[in-house]
Formats: structure tokens, sequence, C-alpha cells
């Protein structure tokens, strides 16, 4: 089993916000747009080397993803940034009117997603925003899964040609994947080979998952764990192909059960290759106030869960 | 060649009957406001905005750029459309039947110049209309943005994100326009939900507000002469057409009953004697 090591807590936000400067030195049509969250999206660099690429738009979401798909019609490769509620549920009528039903070329960058927010408790934790975004025709939904995954993520963004939905978190958390891969829109990571069992994640519960397996394989038990960014388009091949081979699948994901990855992947295998799954989700509740990973453990989204979910997955062959 | 308000006036009668014919033959859309800002975008299309259909683009490079925000009013704007070149007049018979390019509200399609943003959920379209502008502004394109708003559309905040945005942006080549005719559907604005003193609101917003009467050439081309004029103020422009909604024909002027129905065969032949045929001809 490959061992993955943690070279340092980051946040993914920072990813984001490091892509961003990247994408922005590249290619001079890179603008950033924010509601009054420069900071917590970590445009600063950004706004500081390119002044007037970047857009403060205060506290008026709606007008913001209107002002980037114009900025996109004109030519521009537009991130909007702020909290992922309020770049999906506040503003979904017009991301789906002005970015997605009219295709313009704006990315949506989407920080504090899920019960990691922490203290700021539910109001701020969106853990429906997935749904939304899938459910959107054409839309390219990406949960990155550590820093370094989140600054390739960023630049594929850029580089992609259309609406894309891009998911990261608050919290400082193991870096772990190779900085110098670069991520592919549509394809799934085989993060570990294993036989007996499926983890698929995609986000913060990527590193739960690698945990869960090492824990599984103390058990005797054999995990594959599969990295899942990419969650529209969801890459259907490698997810069949480890089914087919383990016959148990986990999905874990730091969102609620509605509209999810696991959903997305449930679709698959009932369709392709019926296969026993066993969810690891928020479900259909709100989060709360607390740290993220007091919460992680709370809403039974950490390792511990996930391995015990392999187990009855497992044990549902 | 500009055309005289004599030629004006010809051609908007005729994109009233193309208004009404489309309507009618889909049993269904939006004549009322297409009605009242008929003269507007008449004038708009034919003497003040800068546009070519045969070179045409979605990023607007080079050209103006117009928004329709307000995008229920697809009967007269698809048929300014066709009537400017952008696709053939015989299509508007196509408007909202199955497989369409003229969908119901406007859709944004790679095969069909002229629209450049999908509309219709309302509010929206100035915020759009601001990015452009601010697109423009980055890339020294000193072209301007239009955009057609509704008045019980201004009911939406939206609308007024995208206003206070202008100003800070200092959008100076962003003009607005108001279709103010005091109707929305549930019926006139007043009794819905009264929007009160539009243009003091503009004002106070910062913008530079021009009211004008949008069923008088002379006073519709003198507004858009002093809304070009504001290039370089720093601030952007609204201008409050005082309009009727289902202007031009008896039965339909002046009531929110028309605002989305679709007038019967006899109404439709009244409506059509009232008007007037034209040289210019029905689609």
């Amino acid at each position: 089993m490959k061992k993955y090591i943690d070279t340092g807590k980051k946040d993914t936000r920072s990813g984001f916000g490091e892509g961003l400067l990247q994408a922005g030195r590249a290619n001079p049509n890179i603008i950033a747009l924010t509601a009054d969250l420069k900071g917590s999206l970590k445009m600063d660099a950004f706004a500081a080397e390119f002044p007037e690429r970047f857009v403060q738009c205060g506290i008026a979401e709606a007008n913001m993803v209107g002002v980037a798909a114009g900025l996109a019609i004109g030519g521009k490769i537009p991130f909007v940034g702020s909290f992922a509620e309020f770049v999906t549920g506040r503003v979904y009528d017009q991301i789906r009117q002005e970015v997605a039903y009219g295709n313009t070329n704006v990315k949506i960058a989407s920080s504090h997603a899920g019960i990691t927010l922490g203290e700021d408790g539910a109001t701020h934790q969106t853990m429906e925003d997935v749904a939304l975004m899938r459910a959107l025709p054409g839309m390219v939904v990406l949960n990155p899964c550590d820093y370094n995954q989140t600054l390739q993520a960023t630049l594929a963004a850029a580089r992609y040609e259309g609406p894309v939905y891009l998911r990261f978190g608050r919290p400082a958390v193991p870096n772990f994947t190779d900085p110098d891969q670069p991520f592919e829109i549509g394809k799934a990571q085989v993060m570990n080979e294993g036989t007996d069992v499926t983890l698929i994640a995609c986000g913060h519960t990527v590193w739960e998952s690698l945990q869960a397996a090492e824990a599984l394989e103390a058990q005797g038990i054999s995990a594959e764990v599969l990295n899942f960014a990419s969650i529209k388009p969801l890459d259907q091949e490698t997810l069949i192909a480890s089914a087919r081979k383990t016959g148990a699948v986990v999905v874990a994901e730091e969102h609620n059960m509605a509209g999810g990855l696991g959903e997305a992947v449930a679709a698959v295998l009932a369709r392709e290759c019926p296969t026993p799954v066993v969810f690891v989700n928020g479900e259909d509740k709100f989060g709360q106030s607390g740290t993220p990973s007091a919460l992680m453990a709370a809403y039974g989204l950490d390792a511990p869960h996930i391995a015990e979910a392999a187990k009855k997955a497992v044990g549902k062959k | 060649m500009a055309k005289t308000h004599e030629e004006l006036k010809q051609m908007a009668t005729q994109v009233r009957r193309d208004i009404l014919r489309m309507v009618c033959m889909a049993k269904s859309g939006h004549p009322g406001g297409s009605m009242s800002s008929t003269d507007i975008l008449t004038a708009l299309y034919f003497n003040q905005m800068k546009h070519n259909p045969a070179t045409w683009r979605r990023d607007g490079k080079g050209q103006d750029v117009f928004i329709l925000s307000a995008g229920h009013m697809t009967p007269v704007y698809y048929s300014l459309l066709a009537r400017t070149g952008y696709f053939p007049l015989t299509e508007l018979s196509t408007f909202r039947q199955m497989g369409t390019r003229l969908q119901g509200h406007p859709s944004v399609r790679k095969d069909l110049p002229g629209i450049f943003q999908a509309s219709g959920s309302l509010g929206q379209g100035l915020s759009a209309a601001a990015g452009i502008a601010l697109a423009k502004k980055m890339d020294k394109d000193d072209n301007l943005v239009y955009c057609l708003c509704g008045d019980g559309e201004s009911e939406e905040g939206q609308i007024w994100e995208a206003g206070m945005f202008a100003v800070h942006a200092g959008l100076d080549n962003l003009i607005a326009m108001t279709d103010w005719n005091g109707k929305q559907i549930d019926g006139p604005i007043d009794e819905v939900a009264g929007i009160g003193d539009l243009a003091a609101k503009w004002e106070a917003w910062g913008w530079k507000v021009i009211v004008a009467d949008a069923h008088d050439f002379a006073s519709i081309e003198q507004a858009f002469q002093l809304a070009k004029a504001g290039k370089g103020s720093g601030v952007p422009t609204m201008i409050l057409f005082k309009s009727e909604m289902g202007h031009g024909v008896s039965f339909m002027a002046g009531t929110h009953k028309w605002h989305g129905a679709a007038p019967k065969p006899e109404q439709l032949e009244q409506a059509l004697s009232e008007l007037g045929e034209t040289p210019l001809g029905d689609f």
C-alpha cells in the first residue's frame, strides 16, 4: 500500500489563492471577483499583483455573478469567490441563467465548503452545494483534496473553456498529493490499490479515507482508495473497474446525502454493476458550531467512521 | 444611413405588426412590454447603436452591445434583430415553436447571432451589462453597452446592487434604460408593489438620469444623445422612458392585461387594421 506523507498542514483555499496567482501570471484575461471576502478567499496576492484585474463587488453576490458573466461574455476568464453557501444557494438562479444556461466561461470559487467551516455554524456551512451545482446542465464540479491538488485544479479550471464549480475548504489539513501532478477534469485518481473494498472520496475525506485504509490493512482488509475530485464529469470507467474488482463500495463526502458524490456514484453502479454501497455523509442534517475536527467526528465523516463503513460494506457482499 | 423620424415611425408600426402576429401565431408571449418599448428599441437598433450583423461576435469587441434584461420582451427583440439583418424575417414565424432558435426568452446559441446573454429570470441583465462594460474598460474598447430593464423588474433587488456597482466602478460606457410603463403582470405597479419615484431613486444611486417620452422619436433620440455625452463623466446613465403598455392598439393600450396574453385571430385583425399596413411588409 502506498504511504502518503503529510508534508505540512495547509488550507485548500490557499491552494486556490496560489493557483489563481499562477493562472493570472500565465493569462492576462484571468479576473478575480469577490463579495467582501478577499482575505478569506486568499485573493490578496492576486489583488496586489494585478489590481486592475481584481474586482471587489462588495456584499452583493447576485450582482457579482452577473458581472462575472458579463466579463466572460467580453472575453475574460472570471473567478468569483465567496463562501460556498453564498456562491451557490444564494445565487443559484443567477448561476443557472447567467453562467450555466448562458454558457459563460465563469469559474465559481467556493471556499469554506462543508461542515469544516467550523465555528460560524450552520448558516455558513453548506452541505448542499454540490447537489445544486451537479444539477445544472454542463456545469463541471470539482472538489480537490488538499493544497497541492486545489492549486492544480485551479489551473485546470482556468484552462477549461466553460463553467466550473471549484469547491474547497477553510481549515488547515494534511497536504500529501504530488505538487507537480496536473489536474485532469473527468479523471479519478487511484490513490491506493486494494481488493476487498473501494473507498471513494473527495475533498477533505480523501485523507480520512487513506487513514481508514491503513487501519483496515492492519485488520486484514485490503482497501482501494479513489479520489473523485472531479465529481462531474464522473470517471465512470475507473469507478466501474474498481467496483467490479472489490465488490463493495464506501462513498465518503463532506456533503449531505441528497445530490452528492454518493448519489452520483450509486447511480452509475445501479446502472452498470450493482454493488453494495455504504454512505458516509452528513445525511439530512444541518451543521453546528464547533472545531472542524470535532465536527468531522461528530457527523461521522472521519477515518474511524469510514473504516467502520468499509467493514459494513464488506459484510454486504 | 440614419432613418428620419418618419421612417422610424413606419418601422415601429411594422415591428408592432410583427409582435402581434408572432404572439398570435405562438398563442403565447408578451406583447404589452414589447409594444411599450418598440419605439425605443427601433431608434436604438436603426439609429443609435453601433452594430453590424455581418461581423457580430458574442464578445462584443469593436461594437456596441445590447442586453435585454427584461427577457420576456422577445417579440420586439426578435423582430428588430430580423429587421436589422441578424436572421431571416421568415424565421419570426417559428417564435416559441418546438425546435426554434427563437425561444420564449432569449437563449444564447452558437448559431444565433445578435444575442449576447440569456435572460428572462428578472433583475439579472443589468449586472451582465455592467460586466461587459467593465470588460470594455479593461480592453480600452470605447464602445457602449446598452441595457433595457422593465419597471416591474426594478422590484428585484439585484437591479439596485448593479446600480451601486456601476457607479462604484465608474461605468460611464453603460447606458441603461427603463421601460416605465407602470404595469406588471398582476396589475398597475402602484397597486402591486409601488416602486416610487424612479428618477429620484436612480439619482440618489449616483446615476445620471434622463427622463424621456418613449413614444416620441425626437425625445428618444435626444435622450440617447444626452446619454452618449456622458462618456468620460465617470458615471453611468439611466434613461427612464415614460411609456404606455400595449402602445399603438386601442384595446391593448394602458392595461396590464396584455402583459403576457396573446390576441385571438379576430383581435389580431382589429389590431392590424388599427396599425395599418406599411410598405416594409409583414414577415
